[in-house]
């Protein structure tokens, strides 16, 4: 079905794999450890009692484990993985061999500050860096990821409007407007900020319906909170006039950075008129989404916001870099800072800094700027390339991921979530399905920069052959019966939910549940 | 014979008396899909109109069950609690999630009989 | 540039297709006032040799921990971790890998998440736990809010033996959510009165065990309070390799328990990233936040692993979901598993008690120089000491003598003036007896 005929291959060396507790071998060890002292503890009688219940293997064992795990995973190491809004580029080796030089891997965040100078030199030429890209003054290190970059905006956002109701005497600003194809944190942030959320529809070209967000602004609302590109992977063509229209209601302007990697070096956030935005350093800055993290979601700030970014505050004076950690430190007062608090333990993610740190420094300002062009030209070669089989809900060009919704399919018998399974065969991870919520049955393609235009047209070749055979007479069957070749099938998520089964437990305790 | 009204939420409520009985229609739950959890409201709780009275959860999907009319709860389906999947196999009788006390019976007005239902969906 | 496959033949061909002269006209959606035909003012792309030489003059600027004495803890845990760990963490289809959102082909990612979950649940001794939150202090964070939903109660009611991060992330968390945080005075010796402050507006006491200040404590008699009085106890769990050798909380009835699992297979990293573990009751399921895999059947009928109960999270649930989080820490949670795999019942347990006689042995050592006394009458690996002497600047006196001493008080508390002579001290594994007698020889000169 598509033109280069493809072999998953490595079917022949899946092998099946038991739990490390159904593998428990009482013996065996896989570290070799001292004989402890034997002095009187000091546990204030608080000694465990019991067995624990963890299996006891030899290194061997443990190693085989893990490795066969992991030949069960797709990674972009091993498939091209085009899952929209994701980011899925390639992340460098390097950056993984920098985060393990002895001097940034084996610090401790409690050391005296003269004993880690070259560390906080790093998170500020790091923050430099990213200052500099989005065209902002200031920003908060230290959000763990971009769900929690969101509510370290909203934080700032909320503590700038209460200090400015206590000097003016404005009412209170308790709504954020956020469009229906916002990612599900956006309204979830601004609810644990103690907002109301009051969704703002699309125009017809999947853009925000700037009459809409004009009827829906008022005295009341504290922000927009936008994602440009937006979901739908799109510019937001109006945004400066979103943006004068939000600050004309006294309200700030968010921006989920999410899609940040399609315009990095070619446009500033901060020429857009935005006053916040987190960057998800996995995504644009290639650190590695390991399974599902962890992330790092710095937030730059306006000027207007930076006095309540969190702590801690990285400064430099006469003796070097230091950090505020206390909103009462007399070097607050100085920098003019009055922190919401404190977000997270520590000082941020550091790791991720690094990797983050090695990879600008790699590709540079030019190299950057090409990544977000290449990022660009490959959707929207996909796009093109893809248009006459597929539907695209909105006319092009798009930015750094294609849109499409399930028109295609209409009468097939076929779903997105069939051609989704029917990729897995074909040795592809599927784009996003159903996300943007705005179109039916969304397939969301972000191809990045990192790949090949001979893996493109591999790509593009496999779903026109799977469109064309979703339109053919009697295919469905094939579809619904995909994937074949997987480790494991199509798995059934409603029984897992109805009886969900989230630890493994003994046989006596198992039976003795049932 | 109790009447049975729907709004456009898609609930139902059968009503016999000052007592009715509140369930999501065969429309809804086709499209939720396969239920996997179902939250109805706590006996003795008074529920307003068009507010959130329980909830029903499949795979992919939570959606919010509104009360169709304002009342008193007065029991609860615990079958579906313990099997959620009797909603999709019987959502307008065994699938039921819970009887309350009208308080306000003249809220019935505002809602559609089976036909202006029927035809209400067809238009989605 | 090595990261960017496209070639400017490739480029051509493309924009040929898409029928477009260049790349800019893909971008005129940008407002013209935005667009910037210049890269902006930093520095070029550079080769591998020339970032890592950059790169490492960051890295010299630092004292690593494993080249001088040292002895600190407050959180953060310095630990041996066996080299198979950091092997197989780097297999491309561990690092490179998403959220198991195709749970087809993603087995190894959702086996691994389901073995961390029941670890961490045995580890607790709670019955259930989820795929990991940002770290100890958020997860605390979340555990609190997640006890003003299920009691319906505004009250959260924090202990002065807490870790100080978990304290103030809880309070700033929790302060635009109509929630009210109480926080104790810091409590080095375990004073302070928890049950006289719980009333019917608490919602929960979160304690630490073993505390910040090293105290070991029997948490039933206060859990039984707790539930009499209709809130929940947390407990956080500041250096889970502790759990190896004292009660673990599920066995003293806590209702959550929080902790900081970067000690196991994380490494230091100036602190971050780490990962929270969170475990609780199984009734409180649909409270809890944050990603979970659960087991399953195929089509073929094969057992297998999923994401579950997704109706919770924010993708689904937006303003309503139990959080906000999204992802979890899912590398740093397959360190973490895999260390503790490794380590097993036998060698967990052999390791912790090890930390236990390091620390009991350095404790002694110490107590034995004029005018320093222990302040933890029980302790697991790290203790607090009292010195005749400010200790932030002993602290630093012994760092210019390349020795890292511990961690002082005043870091945290800089407004306590009682607490200015604290300073916590920590043994593990990697501390040698030469390690301790360098300390104590450099200590008695400063004192």
């Amino acid at each position: 079905m598509s033109a280069v005929t493809m072999t998953p291959g490595h079917r022949g060396m899946l092998l099946e794999e038991a739990l490390i507790f159904e593998q428990d071998s009482p013996g065996a060890a896989a570290v070799d450890l001292p004989e402890p002292d034997e002095l009187p503890d000091r546990l204030g009688g608080l000694e465990r009692q019991g067995p624990i219940g963890l299996p006891d293997l030899a290194e061997p064992t443990v190693v085989r484990h893990y490795t066969r795990l992991s030949q069960k995973n797709f990674g972009i190491d091993s498939v091209f993985y085009p899952l929209g809004s994701c980011t899925m580029k390639h992340n460098p080796r390097l950056n993984e061999k920098m985060a393990r030089l002895p001097g940034l891997a084996d610090i401790h965040p409690f050391q005296p500050q003269s004993t880690v100078q070259g560390a906080l030199a790093l998170i500020d030429a790091c923050a430099h860096w990213l200052k500099t890209l989005t065209g902002m003054p200031a920003v908060a290190m230290s959000p763990a990821a971009g769900a929690h970059g969101e509510f370290c905006g909203l934080m700032a956002i909320r503590a700038a409007l209460d200090r400015r109701a206590e000097q003016t005497g404005e009412v209170e600003r308790r709504r954020v407007l956020v469009p229906e194809s916002a990612h599900g944190t956006n309204p979830a942030s601004a609810a644990a900020c103690g907002f109301t959320v009051d969704p703002v529809p699309a125009n017809a070209r999947g853009r925000v319906d700037l009459a809409a967000l004009k009827a829906k602004l008022g005295p009341d609302v504290a922000a927009f909170m936008l994602t440009n590109p937006n979901t739908c992977g799109l510019f937001e063509n109006e945004i400066l006039d979103i943006a004068a229209a939000v600050h004309d209601a006294g309200a700030f302007f968010y921006c989920d950075g999410a899609n940040f990697n399609a315009i990095v070096g070619r446009v500033r956030p901060g020429d857009l008129g935005i006053d916040v935005m987190h960057i998800n350093l996995h995504k644009t800055f290639s650190t590695p989404h390991g399974g599902g993290g962890p992330g790092a979601g710095p937030t730059v700030l306006s000027a207007a916001l930076a006095p309540f970014a969190p702590l801690p505050v990285v400064i430099h004076d006469a003796s070097g870099f230091r950090l505020i950690e206390h909103a009462h430190d007399p070097a607050a007062r100085v920098v003019d800072a009055h922190p919401v608090g404190r977000l997270k333990g520590y000082h941020g993610q550091f790791g991720t800094f690094v990797r983050a740190l090695t990879y600008m420094m790699s590709m540079g300002a030019d190299g950057l700027r090409q990544a977000s062009s290449d990022a660009v030209l490959a959707a929207n070669y996909i796009l093109a390339s893809l248009s006459p089989d597929l539907t695209a809900p909105f006319p092009g060009p798009c930015m750094h991921e294609a849109l499409f919704d399930d028109r295609f399919l209409r009468d097939t018998g076929v779903s997105t979530l069939d051609v989704a399974k029917a990729l897995l065969d074909e040795g592809f991870h599927p784009m996003t399905m159903y996300f943007p919520l705005v179109v039916s049955g969304a397939l969301l393609i972000e191809p990045t920069e990192t790949e090949s235009k001979a893996t493109l047209d591999r790509f593009i070749g496999t779903l026109k052959g799977l469109a064309a055979k979703a339109k053919a007479s009697g295919a469905a069957e094939a579809f619904h019966a995909a994937p074949q070749l997987t480790p494991r099938r199509r798995l059934d998520e409603t029984a897992a939910a109805r009886n969900p089964v989230l630890r493994w437990r003994p046989e006596p305790e198992k039976k003795a549940a049932e | 014979m109790a009447e049975v009204y729907f709004t456009k939420e898609h609930e139902w409520i059968a009503v016999s008396g000052g007592e009715a009985t509140v369930g999501i229609t065969a429309y809804a739950q086709e499209h939720l899909g396969d239920l996997v959890y179902v939250e109805p409201p706590e006996v003795g709780k008074t529920l307003a109109q068009g507010k959130e009275a329980a909830v029903v959860e499949s795979v992919k999907a939570a959606s919010d069950v509104y009360s169709p009319v304002s009342g008193e709860v007065t029991a609860i389906n615990k079958s579906v609690v313990d099997q959620p999947g009797l909603v999709n196999e019987s959502p307008e009788d065994k699938g039921w999630l819970y009887r309350l006390k009208l308080s306000s019976p003249d809220e019935l007005k505002a809602l559609m009989d089976r036909a202006a239902y029927d035809a209400f969906c067809a238009t989605l | 540039m090595r990261y960017l496959p496209l070639t400017d033949t490739d480029r051509r061909a493309m924009l040929d297709v898409i029928g477009a002269k260049t790349v800019d006209d893909l971008f005129v959606d940008v407002p013209h006032a935005a667009r910037r035909s210049d890269p902006v003012d930093l520095p070029h792309h550079a080769g591998e040799l020339e970032v890592e030489r950059r790169i490492s003059a960051f890295a010299t600027q630092n004292v690593a921990a494993g080249s001088v004495p040292f002895f600190l803890g407050a959180g953060n845990y310095r630990h041996h971790i066996p080299a198979s760990v950091d092997a197989l963490i780097q297999r491309g289809e561990f690092l490179t890998s998403y959220t198991p959102y195709q749970p087809e082909v993603s087995q190894g990612t959702l086996q691994m998440l389901f073995e961390f979950q029941t670890q961490v649940a045995l580890l607790t001794g709670m019955e259930i736990a989820n795929a990991s939150m940002y770290d100890g202090a958020t997860a605390c964070a979340e555990a609190a809010a997640m006890a003003c939903r299920i009691t319906k109660r505004p009250h959260v009611l924090i202990s002065g033996g807490v870790h100080p991060h978990y304290r103030s992330v809880t309070a700033t968390t929790l302060q635009y959510t109509g929630h009210d945080v109480e926080l104790l005075s810091p409590d080095p010796i375990g004073i302070e009165d928890l049950m006289g402050r719980i009333d019917s507006d608490t919602a929960c006491v979160i304690v630490q065990n073993p505390g910040f200040f090293g105290g070991v404590r029997d948490l039933a008699p206060l859990a039984s309070f707790c539930r009499r009085e209709g809130a929940l106890l947390i407990v956080a769990v500041a250096e889970p390799v502790s759990l190896g050798l004292i009660q673990p909380p599920g066995a003293m009835d806590a209702d959550i328990v929080v902790a900081e699992g970067q000690s196991l297979g994380v490494g230091l990293s100036f602190g971050g990233p780490g990962l929270g573990l969170f475990a609780t009751r199984e009734k409180y399921l649909r409270q809890m936040p944050g990603r979970l895999a659960g087991q399953t059947r195929d089509v073929d009928g094969r057992r297998g692993w999923v994401l579950t109960l997704s109706t919770r999270e924010q993708h689904i649930r937006r303003e309503k979901a139990t959080s906000n989080i999204c992802t979890n820490s899912g590398l740093c949670a397959l360190a973490f598993s895999i260390h503790l795999t490794l380590l097993g019942e036998t060698g967990l347990k052999t390791l912790a008690r090890i930390n236990h006689m390091n620390a009991v042995k350095l404790a002694s050592k110490l107590t034995r120089i004029k005018g320093v006394r222990l302040q933890s009458q029980s302790f697991f690996n790290e203790f607090a000491i009292t010195l005749p002497k400010p200790a932030a600047e002993v602290v630093d006196r012994l760092a210019a003598r390349k020795i890292l001493a511990g961690v002082p008080a005043s870091r945290f508390y800089p407004d306590y003036e009682e607490l200015t002579e604290l300073l916590l001290v920590t043994a593990t594994e990697t501390t040698t007896e030469a390690d301790m007698d360098a300390l104590v020889d450099a200590l008695k000169e400063v004192l």
